[in-house]
């Protein structure tokens, strides 16, 4: 067990490709099911409870299980890891970028219980019991297309695509607690993504034709 | 690219008391995390290296906003979001409601808290980037130089440092006369606004009263200015996301056409939230007109100090003041 967590453990310098290895262990931490004591060995604390600070000697446990776009994804996360990282190295969904780390672009964005955050500027350890939903899960479950995705599509609106995940996340979050916004409502909406193209006019264009053919 | 913070014991209290302890056994180590919007930038620049992160968003009562007796109280951990579209708030303090609704970004204001918002740290890039500057332990100010790049640096008050305040909902919660709840080992205590903000004469390696191990409760506004006629304005570089150049609030009572009481107070012109008495002073007992403005406008930035690249802030400031006056 320790060997497979050392090997989980991210590494920035790494160019890695191979992502059977965090699958394998991810099913073998399932399949255990012996996931409390494990973390004892690991992180050295003996009681196996909810890490949310009962101890005040002990840092929190690093298995943990997250809910992502609906699933519960067992994961083990380091105390200082952000959910950008999580999300990108140990879960697979590199669909939410990491454009600054420093909260500033937006190109991380993901919302958590349905606000918009940046993922880069949160700790992993802080969303345990929240929903978590990426880019990859405003879709439909057979790959439908959202529609203000679909919009995004008809009115040009990526250039290079990489701020677009989070332009996205932002645009949903917007319809789903105002399904009818202004423009104006829209550009505030997105003044938490940056697009270095320039292409914030069709991003606005195409959330506001979504919001239209919804 | 310096993308992985270094480690640190995380915590996750789930009452203040757990918290305040945790802080008193972390001492100088321990750092109090809000909404981690300023903390986590620290902790990946290796500039703030704590061996324990004391995470306080696991506490339900340190979040919420309650009408009191005497006006309302904000938990220290309720988001910008939350304070922006709070009915209470909006209806009665919507001065603060739009200042917290200028803070950032959408997704900052969603996570970043009132607490934190008034508690970060200067935004003095020559700090920032970990240079052994007065603010950081060292003896030198790196932005006070003929060469340094002072332009979002402070006209008042310096003292070695001349960094300013960055926060926006701060002018607004001295106008408000708000009063901060403070909790560590040995009890709570009430700090007015006007008080919690430090300048570099008493303290120069702290923006605020908070010493380690304190943590900041609530945020308490008065009925006092309830109600009044507000004025929020921001001047920032960029319309999303940036720190103010300069930004503006005041609270006015008026009976018919005359400023009965007023209350202005100007940020990122000083180390701290700047009170502008002598504009309140000139203005209480008159018409609010253009000639009052004008009045109060050329006696606003009275006493300021330039540095080499901020003399735009002058200007910038006085027609802050007219328009907050003329409304």
């Amino acid at each position: 067990m320790q060997k497979k967590f050392s090997s989980d453990r991210y590494d920035p310098l790494s160019t890695e490709r191979d992502a059977l290895s965090r699958r394998n262990f991810i099913k073998g931490v399932i399949a255990a099911g012996t996931v409390a004591g494990a973390a004892g060995l690991v992180t050295g604390c003996s009681d196996g409870s909810d890490s949310s600070g009962g101890s005040a000697a002990s840092s929190v446990e690093r298995l943990i299980t997250i809910n992502v776009n609906g699933n519960s994804r067992p994961v083990d996360v380091l105390p200082n890891e952000t959910l950008a990282q999580t999300l990108r190295n140990k879960l697979g969904l590199t669909g939410t970028k990491i454009g600054c780390d420093r909260g500033s672009c937006g190109a991380c964005t993901v919302m958590i219980d349905g606000v918009t955050q940046n993922s880069c500027s949160i700790l992993t350890h802080t969303v345990r019991g929240a929903s978590v939903v990426t880019v990859e899960g405003v879709g439909g479950a057979n790959g439908e297309l959202h529609p203000v995705q679909q919009a995004m599509i008809e009115e040009l609106a990526p250039q290079c695509g990489y701020c677009t995940p989070g332009q996205v996340v932002s645009g949903v979050s917007l319809l789903q607690r105002n399904p009818n916004p202004t423009r104006d409502e829209v550009r505030n909406a997105l003044a938490g993504n940056l697009c270095r193209c320039g292409a914030y006019n069709n991003y606005i264009n195409a959330i506001v034709k979504a919001a239209e053919s919804a | 690219m310096k993308d992985m913070m270094p480690n640190f014991n995380l915590l996750q209290p789930t009452d203040v008391a757990s918290a305040v302890s945790m802080l008193a056994d972390a001492g100088e180590n321990g750092w109090a995390m809000a909404g981690g919007q300023d903390s986590l930038d620290w902790f990946k620049d290796r500039i703030k290296r704590p061996t324990t992160v004391v995470d306080l968003s696991g506490i339900a009562s340190l979040s919420g906003i309650r009408e009191t007796a005497d006006g309302v109280e904000i938990g220290a951990m309720t988001t910008l979001t939350d304070v922006e579209n709070n009915a209470i708030i909006k209806e009665k303090y919507g001065l603060l409601s739009t200042a917290a609704g200028r803070v950032a970004s959408p997704q900052i204001r969603n996570k970043g808290t009132l607490g934190g918002n008034i508690s970060q740290d200067a935004r003095c890039w020559y700090y920032r980037s970990g240079l052994d500057c007065y603010r950081a332990g060292g003896n030198t100010c790196y932005a006070d130089t003929p060469e340094g790049m002072n332009r979002e640096h402070c006209l008042f008050a310096a003292s070695r440092c001349v960094a300013v305040t960055p926060s926006d909902t701060a002018v607004a919660l001295v106008t408000l006369d708000a009063s901060m709840v403070i909790q560590n080992a040995s009890g709570e205590q009430v700090v007015a606004a006007a008080d919690y903000f430090v300048g570099p004469d008493i303290d120069i390696e702290n923006m605020t009263v908070l010493k380690p191990g304190d943590i900041l409760t609530a945020i308490r506004i008065p009925a006092a200015w309830a109600n009044a006629t507000f004025y929020f304005e921001k001047v920032a570089d960029r319309n999303t996301w940036d720190f103010p150049l300069v930004n503006i609030a005041s609270a006015i009572k008026l009976n018919g056409s005359t400023i009965e009481d007023i209350r202005i107070t100007c940020g990122a012109v000083e180390c701290v939230p700047k009170r502008l008495n002598v504009v309140e002073d000139i203005v209480r007992g008159s018409e609010r007109n253009e000639d009052t403005a004008t009045l109060a406008a050329g006696a606003a930035a009275r006493g300021a100090a330039p540095l080499n690249y901020n003399h735009f802030k002058i200007p910038l400031m006085e027609n802050l003041v007219k328009r907050a006056i003329r409304g």
